[in-house]
């Protein structure tokens, strides 16, 4: 059954990525240029924020905030990830790749599927899975590329649309404690009131304080 | 062949301006988050934050759309999420029938204001 579900979220990556392809054609950019930053960035979200910053004419630096702010998130998915991985003898630097595979559905599916691979395999399976999906979402972002140019507007539109509505239901789908459930939730919440005091780390400031909040109610929860 | 690679300047913004701000994040998380416990606390929180840092940018793309996705009106991009999620809950958790919903919910409201 794991392969049927693991399909779809491939057609929702490969959707995003067409996404990204168009977006990066509208924008303005080389095909070289979104294949590169495909397989250098790796993160919808980042990609996606670095293009539309870049693309409205703002600096560099500019974008360099927007996009590490937005790439937090990848440290505790990375800090979270690997402790199912590491064995007593795995280096660090062994890890070097699967660090770099880490992404939202990289993510999901580790915590899926890990639990059924051996602990000596888990790097190898995880270089082949990250592999496998880097290539599936460079065919995405060249067809998004090649397709944009006689795009009309509503397809572009929905296609758009899939990035968050993927990324809301992958993650929704890996809730496994009530912390994940309402930091979801309360995230979602708080980011349009924290983003009125345009700070230019609206995302930074909700993530923490609902994040805290959610560890919070899973603190007291447990203690009770 | 300079078509498909483009100009160098864009290339070296790529590599400042999305490649090294986004990478560190994962390396440090390799090279600093070492030797924390599986089932710790700390874990617990550092999930719940890159969740509720995920969920921030949900809301950021439906709240500050980017592209073609502003000409869709803003209570139409809440519904069609919402109706997305409402799928997803009550096919037990199915991604594939809450996005198709979700998608369907816009096409549908975009066809329908004209």
């Amino acid at each position: 059954m794991w392969s049927v579900t693991s399909t779809i979220l491939t057609l929702v990556l490969f959707a995003t990525y067409l996404g990204i392809g168009a977006l990066a054609h509208d924008a303005n950019f080389s095909l070289g240029w979104a294949l590169a930053s495909t397989v250098l960035i790796w993160a919808g979200p980042a990609q996606i924020i670095l293009l539309s910053v870049l693309g409205s004419g703002a600096t560099a630096v500019q974008a360099a905030i927007a996009v590490t702010v937005s790439a937090i998130r990848l440290f505790p998915m990375v800090v979270s990830v690997l402790p199912m991985m590491r064995t007593p003898r795995t280096k660090r630097r062994q890890l070097v790749l699967v660090a770099h595979f880490i992404a939202v559905t990289l993510w999901v599916e580790c915590f899926r599927l890990l639990p059924q691979v051996p602990r000596e395999r888990r790097i190898v399976f995880t270089h082949g899975l990250g592999t496998g999906l880097l290539v599936v979402c460079l065919v995405a972002t060249a067809t998004g590329y090649g397709l944009a140019a006689n795009l009309p507007e509503l397809f572009a539109a929905a296609i758009l649309l899939l990035t968050p509505l993927a990324f809301l239901l992958s993650t929704a789908r890996n809730c496994r404690q009530l912390a994940d459930a309402v930091a979801l939730v309360l995230g979602l919440a708080l980011f349009p009131l924290v983003s009125l005091l345009h700070t230019g780390v609206d995302i930074l400031i909700s993530g923490v304080l609902a994040g805290t909040v959610a560890w919070g109610v899973h603190w007291w929860r447990e203690k009770a | 062949m300079s078509n498909f690679v483009g100009d160098w300047h864009a290339l070296l913004m790529l590599m400042l301006a999305g490649f090294l701000p986004n990478e560190i994040w994962r390396q440090l998380g390799l090279w600093l988050g070492g030797g924390i416990d599986e089932g710790s606390e700390l874990l617990v929180w550092v999930r719940a934050v890159a969740t509720a840092i995920l969920a921030g940018v949900i809301a950021q793309i439906l709240l500050q759309p980017p592209g073609a996705l502003a000409s869709v009106p803003g209570w139409l991009r809440y519904a069609a999420v919402a109706a997305g999620f409402a799928a997803f809950a009550v096919t037990r958790r199915s991604t594939l029938a809450g996005v198709v919903c979700g998608e369907l919910l816009m096409l549908a409201g975009k066809w329908w204001i004209g």
